[in-house]
């Protein structure tokens, strides 16, 4: 067992709830990452391309249609997910331990109106002349503000699940979703929280984020390629919702539940981005204050596959050269907030099974292994701000 | 031999010194020493205070932008700060400016450009507004109609890189991290009109942990623009006493009708009690508790019970290892909404019981309005305000009573009294719900 930071005690993953474009729940996604499936839609919104999610019976996590109704599909999407997490870990239906659960969530906001905005650009009803306001009155859904406040997922979740022991949003992309795993982590292995629920989920059919990645130059188009191989070109959006369950050890073992990991020990950090090298430097900060033993990791990143952010990983990673990788990014697309979560889920699953997802890359940058390491290290350096690192290993 | 007998009797003072360092849960005590703050009223803790205890109201009609077919048409602008062009965020970011420079001046802590801790921000959703989205369809040269596709075709090639770095969520965070130097990753909290009190919840936790001496907590908001309006205008929860927006806003009062959109931003330096006095700090408070619970009944209402409210009360009571008859003014989070005021009498009645008649307690939001994301900090600053000079600040237009609520609510008139502890009260759509407790003096 690894040295953990001082003063802290153990964290277990114990609940893994996922969905995305290659399937529902955990079985599903390994297989196809076994079999080295990728779900992208290249012509729907062509030239760009994005990850639709697969197929979900939302009924089986989200019983009332009254609802499903109130939601959106990124809070549909993230309240299954939540729902798939607490069956993992088995406090489902365990009221009294809801009742204490911590629940961080990372969110953007939510869809918007398109066809709304769309007349009222249509009509040239600008602010100036008040007939903007007119037509927001008249035309807005009064229940979709709902459905678009960053903090409503979390709301559905306690709303759908009975989670309500504490219930934060953290916003800021990928970043936040690192965050929202450093900080119930660090409140568990302190002592201040005994259970979370933390993750988040991410719709990439949204013309209006692609409208906004795109003003940043960030959407793949044209040719798809590993996240690699794609020479700065930028991320297709993912769909998909992943939620952790993190459990002290005590509280864990007094409930007879199994856990699929130890987190370690999460770190993260803002680099300058305004400085060649800023990245790369900061992700060896990051490197040498998780305790890491090198001869012994594999690494799963959420590289995004932006410019500046990809290639000085790829620096990074070429320091490390020894330790295999595998980017989650190459074949769920971009799920931004969720992205960090994604790359723990699966790094929690593989820790679980012993075994690495096969690589998905021609540039070789993901090599096969030989032996299956003691621990793997999630990665995460958000397409414009933020850097993170979670180590994981094996509960013997 | 006068050295070391100094020195003696420095390491005797440290040692006695250090079992007062921490609370009842051996942990570190959290202390405030600098506070910012920026509303309707004006800019500053001086200003601010001396209107809010002269009953003055900061609300008024719009004029920054039309509001021809609007419900509402008053709110509690921040006109005095001007951002070119308008947007939402950007003012929101500069406010957030202006009362960190504010609280860290106070506090003296650290160099300039150089905060010794993390930033934890209160925020409201981010996203690309109309002027924005107008302009690039303007850009599209298109004549007839318009629709995401032909903005999505015109976003590229550089030409509205600005518009991606404005609208990433983190980019308060980023801006205010960079130009402060707080240390690590900014984290960028909404929990809705509970943002602000989450902000000092998770400054105060990384303290209490022992993460960082020192932490930079900040609210701010600067939603007040057509679509927000209209998106709360939609849920039937806003004022429209359009013709007298001073007495708009009527925490408690039977005929009070629904809360006044406002802006404003509030910014704490926490410290732990050690790193404080050990560089000479004033001490302008300490948080000694915080308590919080989802409410899972409704996504804008709360459990008819009020018991969640109640709750949340009694985990910041036995966060702070007190009982209820020692906290001696309730800061409410008193938002004016038939249903908010309601549930905060029934909550706080089922923990004080008879006390809750007793006790004062006066909504801020009375003077200020909802300032929504940044409420939570704004009033644990106007909380520490009375514990510094003993004296509440009152509820204005509060002209018929509401049976239903027999709470003293401070009516009208400031009020002098002996306050060593307040609550500070902030419950928000999607079930969130927090109390903090803050006393004058530590221990």
């Amino acid at each position: 067992m690894s040295q953990l930071p001082a003063g802290r005690r153990e964290t277990w993953i114990t609940g893994i709830g996922l969905v995305s474009s290659l399937g529902d729940g955990l079985e599903a996604n390994w297989d196809a990452l076994c079999s080295g499936r990728v779900n992208i839609d290249l012509e729907k919104y062509a030239p760009w391309m994005i990850h639709p999610l697969a197929p979900v019976n939302l009924d089986s996590q989200i019983p009332k249609k009254s609802d499903q109704r109130q939601m959106e599909a990124w809070q549909r999407i993230g309240t299954y997910a939540a729902g798939l997490a607490l069956d993992s870990a088995g406090i489902k239906d365990d009221k009294e331990i809801l009742a204490l659960t911590d629940m961080i969530v990372a969110a953007g906001g939510g869809e918007r109106d398109l066809d709304v905005d769309a007349a009222i650009l249509t009509a040239r009803a600008d602010a100036r002349s008040g007939a903007l306001n007119e037509r927001l009155m008249n035309d807005l859904r009064p229940t979709l503000f709902l459905a678009q406040l960053s903090n409503l997922l979390a709301g559905n979740i306690s709303i759908v699940h009975g989670v309500s022991g504490s219930s934060r949003t953290f916003m800021g992309e990928e970043a936040a979703g690192v965050d929202a795993v450093r900080i119930a982590w660090a409140k568990i292995a302190s002592g201040q929280s005994e259970v979370a629920l933390v993750g988040a989920a991410h719709n990439g059919e949204r013309k209006e984020m692609l409208m906004l990645y795109e003003c940043g130059g960030f959407n793949l188009k044209k040719d798809f390629a590993s996240v690699w191989s794609r020479n700065g070109g930028g991320f297709a959006l993912g769909s998909g919702g992943v939620f952790l369950v993190f459990e002290s050890r005590p509280h864990a073992e007094r409930r007879g539940a199994k856990p699929f990991a130890r987190l370690v020990n999460v770190v993260s950090g803002h680099s300058s981005r305004a400085a060649p090298g800023g990245v790369e430097s900061n992700l060896g900060g990051l490197w040498a204050s998780l305790g890491v033993t090198e001869n012994a990791t594999a690494i799963y990143t959420a590289a995004t596959g932006a410019a500046v952010a990809t290639g000085e990983e790829a620096a990074f990673l070429s320091a490390h050269g020894d330790v295999p990788v595998r980017a989650v990014g190459t074949s769920f697309g971009h799920l931004s907030e969720a992205q960090f979560p994604l790359a723990l889920a699966l790094a929690s699953l593989s820790v679980s099974r012993g075994a690495l997802v096969p690589p998905n890359d021609t540039s070789g940058r993901e090599t096969e292994i030989d032996v299956m390491p003691a621990q793997i290290v999630a990665v995460s350096v958000g397409h414009w701000r933020g850097e993170g690192m979670a180590l994981i290993e094996a509960v013997s | 031999m006068t050295t070391l007998l100094e020195t003696g009797l420095a390491s005797t003072k440290l040692r006695s010194a250090k079992t007062t360092m921490r609370d009842g849960h051996n942990r570190p005590i959290v202390v405030v020493t600098g506070m910012g703050v920026i509303t309707s009223l004006g800019e500053g803790k001086t200003e601010n205070w001396a209107k809010l205890t002269a009953g003055e109201s900061g609300i008024g009609t719009i004029r920054r932008f039309s509001t021809h077919g609007l419900k509402t048409r008053i709110a509690g602008t921040i006109d005095f700060v001007e951002v070119k062009p308008f947007s939402s965020t950007t003012l929101a970011e500069r406010l957030a400016d202006i009362v960190i420079e504010e609280a860290v001046g106070q506090s003296g802590i650290g160099r300039k450009g150089d905060f010794p801790g993390p930033l934890f921000l209160g925020l409201a959703p981010v996203e690309v507004e109309w002027p924005q989205r107008e302009e690039i369809a303007r850009a599209s040269g298109e004549a007839g109609c318009i629709d995401y596709d032909i903005l999505l075709r015109t976003s590229g090639g550089g030409r509205f890189t600005q518009v991606h770095a404005r609208y990433m969520f983190g980019s308060v965070a980023d801006h205010l991290c960079e130009t402060f130097g707080t240390k690590g990753s900014p984290i960028s909290v909404s929990t809705a009109c509970a943002s602000g009190a989450t902000a000092i919840q998770l400054g105060v936790e990384a303290i209490r942990r022992e993460e960082t001496d020192a932490a930079l907590c900040v609210a701010t908001d600067g939603s007040v623009n057509a679509e927000a309006m209209v998106r709360f205008s939609l849920l039937s929860a806003l004022s429209t006493h359009n013709d007298d927006p001073r007495s708009a806003s009527k925490p408690f009062s039977k005929n009070r009708q629904g809360f006044v959109m406002a802006e404003g931003a509030g910014a704490l330096v926490l410290e732990s009690l050690e790193a404080a006095q050990s560089r000479g700090a004033e001490i302008l408070g300490v948080i000694v508790g915080c308590g919080e619970i989802a409410d899972t009944f409704h996504r804008t209402r709360p459990k008819p019970d009020g018991v969640p409210i109640a709750d949340c009360i009694r985990n910041a009571l036995a966060d702070a290892s007190m009982t209820f008859d020692q906290i001696d003014y309730i800061n409410a989070h008193g938002t004016s909404t038939p249903e908010n005021d309601k549930m905060e009498y029934l909550g706080a009645a089922a923990v004080f019981g008879d006390h809750a008649r007793k006790i004062p307690v006066s909504s801020n939001k009375s003077m200020i309005g909802h300032t929504l994301s940044a409420a939570g900090i704004i009033e644990a600053v106007f909380t520490l305000l009375t514990l510094e000079h003993q004296r509440i600040p009152p509820t204005i237009n509060y002209d018929v009573p509401d049976p239903a609520i027999p709470f003293d609510v401070v009516p009208n008139t400031a009020r002098d009294a002996r306050v060593a502890t307040g609550m500070s009260n902030s419950f928000g759509f999607g079930g969130q719900n927090v109390s903090l407790i803050i006393r004058r003096e530590p221990g």
